[in-house]
């Protein structure tokens, strides 16, 4: 999982670099602004944090990768006064309510683990949307990995 | 607020007579066969053919078989111009025969019964009235009628069913009304937020649902069906799922995670107490009542998997029900209390609608499509209804309680999900 989010990461810092360029080239030839160079700075320091960690089938217990994650989610929130909304989902097998009560305990899973990192807890507000709104609409293995997750929203 | 809300609700905003699902039967094993004559009208053609919605009832129930008009050698409109040799020779068992007359602007069908193998009537000449629009519902009084005579269980076409319907780009969600053949849709919510879970109130005139409209969270609402009038009845932290009416329809069992964790509540729909029924650090939810109100049924997953376990609501008592696969959620009792319906999965399966029988244990799977879910079953106990996907889609099917029959009904527009059968309304 987080190949993918480097992957992700990287694939925005590109995404980002060749905007600010061609904002460059269509606008006169500035130098660099302040603000331009703002913004290629702070895509690439994010660049490996992804704001979505996964889960097993049926579980939610965060695997390794996701505690990676969510450490350096955690470094950022601590002490910070920023609200943090964690939106648990689960994949479209099974029961629709149960799925719900997944999403909700893998949110929670993630919110607790922020708080044992030192994060302040009242900052976070947890809400499963079960498998209402799937990342990835397909119906194979390969989607259900991609929707059984907690979104970590700024 | 980072969270705009603009609740997009709308009630009561559509109605239409087109049917918004559809129905494909698979053939059974030996069914009834019954010739059901277009019935006489000497008027202007009618909105509705009569003959033809009981036909169609009656093979939806799986027991039955309706001959072709086509294949029909005679239209007898009474007793008299029935000759029984004419429907031995296409095979029909039975023959309905009927006709309709207005008078001051209402619509009245009369209709017998035959037996052809024993050749003689039924039941004597009947009479059903009612307006233009009410044509469909004294076709499904007549079909009712028919069922019950020669299957001796009530017939169960004039119930109704509420079902979700989704919408992708632009999300959207819609809480539909429709009868039990899906036909006369009519919208009873709009959200641009999830709706799920709606249950029937055991008196017919309420739903309960679960909306996510206020702030994009859960909360368990309470309408009127007849007036759209609504009330929300829970808005707690967390998880607020699962609504389960009591028999006597004055309490409610859900979900919350209020405390932390999700757990089995009941509420007093009036007064709005609650009582805390679990107390676990696994997951409990989808509460289900007993026949009796005695107990709940509900889905736990304290065993490492979900299950259904029993809760004594007396005792506090609780027992594990259900041992069969490794997933067993979402528990329906059947109207006579003697069996679940649920989902289940067995190791390497995919997820099916099962039955168990409470007293012994035994479980049967009812269903043979994918990622099936969220059983209903009728007010006669002889049907089920339940969510699949067909063709990328949410569709939903229909089985007879003896597993022989499996009708899928593909939407036309949306995924359509979450069907919940009514009871009888009288």
């Amino acid at each position: 999982m987080i190949t993918k989010a480097i992957k992700q990461g990287l694939t925005l810092a590109v995404v980002m670099s060749f905007l600010v360029g061609c904002s460059g080239s269509d606008t006169k030839p500035v130098e660099n602004t302040t603000t331009g160079t703002a913004v290629t700075d702070t895509s690439a320091s994010e660049a490996t944090l992804s704001n979505v960690v996964y889960f097993d089938f049926d579980q939610y217990a965060l695997t390794a990768e996701s505690r990676a994650v969510l450490l350096a989610h955690a470094d950022k929130l601590k002490g910070a006064s920023v609200a943090v909304r964690l939106e648990g989902h689960a994949d479209e097998r099974g029961s629709r309510e149960y799925n719900m009560a997944l999403g909700e305990k893998r949110a929670n899973a993630v919110r607790d683990f922020l708080v044992t990192q030192g994060v302040n807890g009242s900052s976070l507000e947890v809400v499963s949307f079960g498998e209402e709104q799937p990342a990835a609409t397909g119906s194979d293995e390969s989607s259900w990995s991609q929707n059984r997750r907690v979104e970590v929203k700024y | 607020m980072r969270y705009i809300i603009s609740a997009f609700l709308f009630v009561f905003a559509l109605s239409a007579n087109a049917q918004n699902i559809v129905f494909v039967t698979k053939g059974i094993d030996n069914p009834t066969k019954i010739a059901v004559v277009p019935f006489a009208w000497t008027g202007a053609r009618l909105p509705e053919d009569i003959a033809k919605i009981v036909g169609n009832d009656l093979e939806f129930s799986g027991q039955f078989e309706a001959t072709d008009p086509e294949r029909m050698l005679a239209f007898p409109r009474a007793e008299a111009e029935v000759h029984y040799r004419d429907w031995k020779a296409l095979g029909s068992e039975y023959l309905l025969i009927g006709s309709i007359t207005q008078q001051a602007g209402r619509y009245y069908a009369s209709y017998e019964l035959f037996d052809v193998i024993q050749q003689k009537r039924v039941f004597a000449k009947l009479t059903v009235d009612g307006t233009e629009a009410q044509l469909r519902d004294m076709a499904h009084h007549i079909s009712d009628k028919v069922y019950e005579t020669i299957t001796g269980v009530r017939g169960i076409f004039s119930t109704k069913l509420i079902y979700v319907e989704a919408f992708k780009k632009p999300q959207k969600y819609r809480l539909m009304l429709s009868d039990i053949d899906g036909f006369r849709p009519r919208m009873l919510l709009e959200s641009r937020y999830p709706l799920l879970s709606p249950v029937w109130s055991p008196n017919g005139q309420r739903v309960a649902y679960v909306s996510f409209e206020a702030e994009n969270k859960p909360a368990i609402y309470i309408q009127d069906i007849a007036t759209g009038r609504r009330q929300q009845m829970t808005n707690f932290r967390g998880l607020n799922g699962a609504p389960a009416w009591s028999p006597d329809g004055q309490k409610l069992a859900m979900a919350l995670s209020k405390d932390g964790n999700p757990e089995i509540y009941v509420m007093n729909v009036l007064t709005r107490q609650l009582t805390r029924v679990t107390n676990h650090f696994a997951i409990d939810h989808e509460p289900s009542w007993a026949a009796d109100g005695a107990s709940l049924f509900f889905t736990s997953d304290r065993g490492g998997k979900p299950q259904i376990y029993q809760v004594n609501l007396a005792s506090m008592q609780q027992e594990r029900v259900t041992f069969d696969g490794d997933y067993n959620a979402r528990a329906r009792v059947a109207p006579d209390g003697k069996s679940l319906v649920m989902l289940n999965k067995r190791p390497g399966t995919t997820h099916h609608i099962a039955a168990q029988d409470i007293k012994s244990g035994n479980l049967r799977i009812l269903s043979e499509t994918n990622l099936d879910e969220s059983p209903t079953i009728a007010p006669n106990g002889a049907m089920l209804m339940y969510a699949t996907r067909s063709g990328g889609k949410g569709v939903l099917a229909a089985v007879s309680l003896d597993a022989r029959v499996k009708i899928l009904q593909p939407p036309k527009q949306g995924d359509v999900r979450e069907p919940a059968w009514s009871p009888f309304f009288n």
